[in-house]
């Protein structure tokens, strides 16, 4: 998959409650939710951002809760891909099995302004800055990670292997 | 090579004959936990992918605790989505009203979770139970759609971190102060995917309410689980509560471990995280003089009877500071009555002490004692984000039962021998 945005940029230990504030969490509905996406790190990140872009966080991004509304809210506001230098795991988890694509890359989160155009290409694993002769790679990921990824998450994923009467999905 | 407690218990769940650290696997799960929060998710996604059944109705637990009493429409919604799930199928372990308390501390205490079991919750505190010798670890909605639908779920094993913890800890300090001084020492990150291993002297002379604290908060350093080897300690809570057979794991002398560190309990004070992350660790006596409004004294981590006992040991004979909401709140029915038995709910009302009914709401900035713009509050709970509590510009110092009743009597965080 290719993704192509302007990138929204923010620092480490982004935790759940600065995703979707607890105070969000009476319903799980994704408009609403995505209404309020960012808003207790960017109160006007959600004005701000187009459909299409990027978030691109530190270290840690996601930490805190398990609460699925985050990737849920950003994956509804419109946000295409969000890339860190580290997810934290529950967060991690959870993107795969409600797919929203997620990507590790160290250098290039360092190397990024805020309001650059990035284009990420996960089948060759790179991200080229817009108009710079860079590249970036993006880390690996397990096979069935893919496989999640490519079924459309976790539920298809086990849907589609129960359809095919195989006993497990991984 | 042998095995972590955290790897066996994993083991033993699938039919592997030997598991390593990083290796994916397909696990059977013997608890899947949701709330009212994330539950509603997960029975979407359930219904979504075709479910009819569930995999096994004596192996879900489903607690409405977040927003409970219901907050507003909103969150009555929810909660009503939640128990007709578990009414149609026939869910055994469904918590509500008044047999509600609060997850983490309610699933030990009926004995719904045991040692060596394998738990899964849509809760990311899930990692609570750790303290029994079981493997518990938070995961998300849809994860919970799929266990309660197949029983099985997908695990990186995790490799494991040893912390050896020696000496006889000081007075006032607690699993709590411990688990603090742990993560300030290796930050919010600091054992990221992995799992957190405690053992040593000064474990095996823990209670079981300072395991749990400890347990509950290895997600505060992003862990995936927390653990301790069972013991004497663990059998005598265990043999009086245990709704199933249980069995106890232990870490082999030659298991590998991705670090060892060694941490001299002596030496540690009661200890405060400052505002915005766990990890903003100070000792009291380097906190200085904040000023707080409120003290907030329950929660997954300190809400059992042994924290409540603290507190009122504190408060007794006194008032909290006319300038602070003091909020109690005992985790579970089960704690409130023994509390009510002892008499501590008296100690605290001459104390001038909201009484909560078990539930999140305040730990998460729900309801029931939600901060204003500037406030401080200091509060026994595990997590002081930004807006946690309530307002975004309010603040959260997480600290023990012990400094959060000392702090409600003078207006300020405090030491107990400051009194
Ligand atoms: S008490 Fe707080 S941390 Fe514990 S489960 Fe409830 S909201 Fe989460």
């Amino acid at each position: 998959m290719i993704f192509k945005g302007k990138v929204w940029k923010f620092g480490d230990n982004i935790d759940t409650d600065a995703i979707i504030p607890a105070r969000y969490l009476t319903t799980s509905d994704p408009q609403q939710l995505a209404a309020h996406c960012m808003e207790d790190a960017d109160p006007d990140f959600i004005t701000k951002m187009k459909t299409g872009d990027i978030i691109l966080g530190g270290k840690n991004f996601g930490c805190g809760s398990s609460r699925e509304h985050a990737p849920i809210s950003i994956k509804a506001a419109g946000i295409s891909c969000v890339i860190a230098k580290s997810f934290a795991r529950i967060f991690y988890r959870n993107s795969f099995n409600m797919g929203l694509p997620i990507f590790e890359s160290r250098e290039l989160v360092d190397a990024i302004k805020e309001g650059e155009e990035i284009t990420v290409d996960s089948v060759r694993g790179t991200i080229t800055l817009t108009g710079a002769d860079k590249t970036f790679e993006i880390n690996s990921i397990p096979p069935f990670m893919e496989e999640l990824i490519n079924d459309g998450g976790l539920m298809k994923h086990i849907a589609k292997k129960r359809d095919n009467n195989e006993k497990k999905y991984i | 090579m042998g095995n972590t407690i955290t790897e066996k218990i994993l083991m033993a769940h699938t039919n592997l004959k030997n598991i390593s650290a990083g290796q994916l696997i397909n696990a059977r799960v013997d608890i899947s936990l949701g709330n009212d929060v994330t539950a509603p998710i997960a029975i979407k996604e359930f219904y979504k992918a075709g479910g009819k059944k569930v995999f096994n109705k004596n192996k879900i637990a489903l607690v409405l605790d977040h927003f409970t009493p219901n907050k507003d429409i909103n969150s009555a919604q929810q909660c009503k989505a939640v128990r007709e799930f578990a009414q149609k199928h026939k869910i055994t372990h469904f918590y509500e009203g008044g047999s509600v308390g609060i997850e983490h501390a309610l699933l030990p205490e009926q004995g719904i979770v045991v040692p060596g079991d394998l738990v899964i919750g849509a809760d990311s505190h899930t990692c609570t139970y750790g303290a029994l010798g079981a493997f518990a670890t938070g995961v998300g909605s849809t994860d919970l759609a799929a266990a309660i639908l197949t029983g099985e779920l997908w695990f990186k094993v995790p490799s494991s971190i040893k912390f050896v913890i020696y000496e006889k800890l000081q007075k006032w300090v607690s699993g709590k102060d411990l688990i603090l001084y742990i993560i300030g020492r290796i930050g919010v990150d600091g054992a990221l995917y992995q799992a957190m291993e405690f053992t040593g002297e000064t474990i095996g002379k823990l209670s079981m309410a300072d395991r749990f604290s400890m347990a509950n908060m290895a997600i505060e350093a992003g862990a995936k689980n927390g653990i301790f080897a069972p013991d004497k300690i663990t059998s005598e809570y265990v043999k009086k509560r245990a709704m199933r057979n249980y069995n106890f794991y232990y870490s082999d002398n030659d298991a590998v471990y991705s670090d060892t560190i060694e941490i001299n309990a002596a030496k540690i004070e009661p200890q405060v995280a400052f505002p915005h992350l766990p990890s903003n660790v100070k000792g009291i006596s380097k906190s200085g003089r904040v000023k707080i409004d409120q003290s907030l004294i329950g929660s997954c981590t300190n809400g059992r009877i042994e924290d409540l006992r603290v507190a009122a040991k504190i408060l007794k004979n006194r008032r909290a500071s006319s300038n602070v909401r003091l909020i109690i709140v005992p985790a579970t029915p089960e704690i409130y009555r023994q509390a009510l038995k002892e008499g501590l709910i008296d100690t605290f009302m001459k104390a001038n002490a909201i009484i909560s009914p078990p539930s999140c709401g305040a730990c998460l900035g729900g309801h029931l004692g939600i901060l204003a713009e500037g406030e401080r509050a200091v509060a026994t709970t595990n997590r002081n984000f930004v807006g946690r509590m309530g307002h975004v510009r309010s603040e959260v110092y997480l600290a023990g039962p012990a400094v959060a009743a000392a702090s409600a009597v003078l207006g300020r965080i405090a030491s107990p021998e400051e009194l």
